[in-house]
C-alpha cells in the first residue's frame, strides 16, 4: 500500500530513459536526477513549513482553550498560505544604516543550511538522498550556519535589539551544542556508525529494539538541548518578546523574515526528523506485523509527534532566566550526558 | 568533473583568502573567512576524506569563526565604520608573508608526493577512529591534555577579572 521505497530507482529509469533517447552524456542525467530529488524534498518542506506553523496555531488555540484559526479553509487550513502570500507582496525594507550585504545574505545562509540537512534524513525505506557514512556528524556541522546566520543578521539590522537577539541566541545555541552533541554520542556508541540509513536499519521493526529504551538518558538530554537550540520556551530569551520585541529578526521584513520564520518551524521538524531516526527507529513499524502502513507515514508520524512534544512545551512553561539557563546546560545538562556516556560504555562492554 | 569542481572550489578559497585580508570591515572578513574553511572542506570532500570535511566545518565554521565574530561584537566600536584591520605594521608583515610564501612553494615543488597504492576501506571511519586509539594514541591524548590546559588557563583568566571587579 503506497509505499515509495523504490520512488529514486523508478524516476532514475524514466530520466535515464528519456536522455538516453534524446542522447544525452551520463553526467547530464545525474545532474538532472540530483535537482529532482532537490526540488522534491524542497517541495515537501515547504509544505511541511507551512503546515508546522498551522499547527502550531492550532495547538497553541487549543492549549488556551481557544479555537486558532479557522475562517480560512475547514478549521483554517488556508491560512498559513494566505499568510505567505501576504508576505510575498511585501515591501522589502532594509534599514539606512544597516550592512546590506550581509543583511540580505543572513536569511540566504540559514534557508540553506536548514534545507542541506535533509539530504541525509531517512524518509521511508529506500528515501534517502544520500546515504553518507558521516551523516550525523553532517548534519551537526551543518547546523552551525544557523549560529552563523543569526549573528550575521544580528548585526547587519544594525539595531541594538538585534544584535543582543542574536548573541544571546548564538551563545546558548553554543552552550547547548555540548550537551546535545554528547547525548547523540550514546546512539553512536551503540550503534558503531554515524550513517542515517544504518541507525535505521539497526533498529529494526521491533519497538524493544529502539535506541530510546537504552539511551532514555540521551533522548530527553537531546530534547531539552535541541529545544534550546530552536530558542524555544522554556529557552526562548533571544526572542524574549517582552525585552527584546524578537530578537535578531526585528529589522527584516517581507520575504526575508518569512524566511527567517520558516527556517525556524523546519529547524523543528529537523529535531522532529533526528530525533525518530537516532532514537524511535526511524521509518520502522513498532512491530513486524504494523508493516502494512507505508514506512514514510510512520517516519512522518513519529516526526510530528516530536514537533508536537515541542510545541506542547512551549505553551505550558514560563521561560528561564539566563543565568539560569546557562547553569542548567553547564552543571546539569554536561554531568548527565558524561555520566550516560561512561554508563553507554560500561553496557556495551558487559554485553 | 571532478577536476573542475576542485578549481571552483579553489578559487573560492583562495579568493576568500584574499578577501579576509583586504576587506576594509573586520565582520566582512570574518564571514570570508567562513567561506575560505567552508571551500577547504569542499576540497576534502573530494578527496574522499568526510570525516576530515564534517569536522572542519564542526570547528573551523562552528567553534572557531563564532568565537572571532564574538570577540568582533563585543569591542567598543562596533558600529563604527573605522574598525579596521590594516595598522602600521603592514610592510613587515607583507614582507614576511612573502618570504613565508616563497619558502612554501619551493617545498611544494621539492617534494616527491608519493601515491599509496592500497584501496580506500569501504568504512574510512571505522578506521580512523581505530588508527586513532591505536597507533595515534599518544598524540591523541596529548592534544587532548593541550585543550585541557587552555581551558583552564581560560577559566583562571576569567576569575581574575571577576574578583578584581568586585573586591
Amino acid at each position: 500500500m503506497l509505499e515509495l521505497t523504490g520512488i529514486i530507482q523508478w524516476v532514475g529509469g524514466i530520466v535515464t530513459s528519456i536522455s538516453n533517447s534524446l542522447g544525452l552524456p551520463q553526467i547530464i542525467i545525474d545532474i538532472i536526477l540530483i535537482l529532482l530529488i532537490a526540488v522534491a524534498i524542497f517541495a515537501f518542506l515547504m509544505l511541511m513549513a507551512l503546515y508546522l506553523i498551522w499547527m502550531e496555531r492550532k495547538v497553541s488555540g487549543h492549549i488556551q482553550d481557544r479555537l486558532g484559526p479557522m475562517m480560512t479553509g475547514w478549521h483554517g487550513w488556508a491560512q498559513t498560505i494566505a499568510d505567505a502570500l501576504k508576505l510575498l507582496q511585501k515591501e522589502d525594507i532594509i534599514v539606512a544604516n544597516a550592512d546590506r550585504k550581509v543583511h540580505y545574505w543572513a536569511p540566504i545562509v540559514v534557508f540553506t543550511a536548514c534545507f542541506a540537512v535533509y539530504a541525509v534524513i531517512p524518509f521511508g525505506k529506500g528515501m534517502l538522498a544520500a546515504d553518507v557514512n558521516i551523516g550525523i556528524l553532517y548534519i551537526l556541522s551543518i547546523t552551525t550556519f544557523t549560529t552563523l546566520s543569526l549573528l550575521m543578521a544580528g548585526w547587519a539590522s544594525n539595531n541594538k535589539y538585534a544584535l543582543l537577539g542574536g548573541m544571546r541566541s548564538a551563545s546558548q545555541i553554543i552552550s547547548y551544542e555540548v550537551p546535545l552533541t554528547l547525548s547523540i554520542l550514546g546512539v553512536v556508541m551503540m550503534a558503531g556508525t554515524l550513517s542515517m540509513g544504518k541507525f535505521v536499519e539497526l533498529q529494526g521493526p521491533y519497538i524493544w529494539k529502539w535506541y530510546v529504551w537504552p539511551q532514555f538518558i540521551g533522548f530527553c538530554i537531546y530534547l531539552i538541548a535541541s529545544t534550546a537550540e530552536l530558542n524555544r520556551t522554556p529557552f526562548d530569551l533571544p526572542e524574549a518578546e517582552q525585552e527584546l520585541v524578537a530578537g535578531f529578526n526585528i529589522e527584516y521584513s517581507g520575504m526575508k523574515f518569512a524566511m527567517f520564520f520558516l527556517a525556524e518551524f523546519l529547524n523543528m521538524f529537523t529535531v522532529g526528523a533526528v530525533t525518530t531516526t537516532l532514537f524511535l527507529g526511524g521509518w520502522n513499524p513498532p512491530l513486524p506485523a504494523l508493516a502494512f502502513i507505508p514506512s514514510w507515514v510512520w517516519f512522518l508520524g513519529k516526526s510530528l509527534f516530536i514537533v508536537f512534544v515541542i510545541m506542547w512545551f512551549k505553551w505550558t512553561y514560563p521561560r528561564l532566566r539566563v543565568d539560569h539557563l546557562l547553569s542548567f546546560a553547564w552543571k546539569v545538562l554536561l554531568p548527565i550526558s558524561f555520566i550516560n556516556i561512561i554508563l553507554t560504555a560500561i553496557g556495551i562492554t558487559i554485553f | 568533473m571532478n577536476l573542475l569542481v576542485f578549481y571552483i572550489l579553489a578559487i573560492l578559497a583562495a579568493g576568500s583568502a584574499i578577501m579576509v585580508v583586504t576587506m576594509k570591515n573586520i565582520f566582512h572578513s570574518a564571514l570570508f573567512l567562513v567561506l575560505t574553511f567552508f571551500s577547504v572542506a569542499g576540497i576534502y570532500v573530494l578527496l574522499n576524506a568526510e570525516f576530515l570535511a564534517a569536522v572542519q566545518v564542526l570547528i573551523y565554521v562552528g567553534a572557531i569563526t563564532i568565537l572571532m565574530i564574538f570577540a568582533i561584537m563585543l569591542t567598543h566600536q562596533l558600529f563604527s565604520r573605522s574598525l579596521r584591520q590594516v595598522n602600521e605594521q603592514v610592510i613587515p608583515a607583507s614582507l614576511i608573508t612573502f618570504i613565508f610564501f616563497v619558502l612554501s612553494v619551493v617545498a611544494l615543488a621539492k617534494t616527491a608526493w608519493p601515491v599509496s597504492g592500497g584501496q580506500l576501506p569501504e568504512d574510512r571511519i571505522f578506521e580512523i577512529g581505530k588508527l586513532l586509539m591505536s597507533e595515534y594514541v599518544i598524540p591523541f591524548e596529548v592534544v587532548s591534555v593541550v585543550l585541557l590546559v587552555a581551558l583552564v588557563g581560560a577559566i583562571i583568566i576569567g576569575r581574575r577579572e571577576k574578583s578584581g571587579d568586585t573586591k
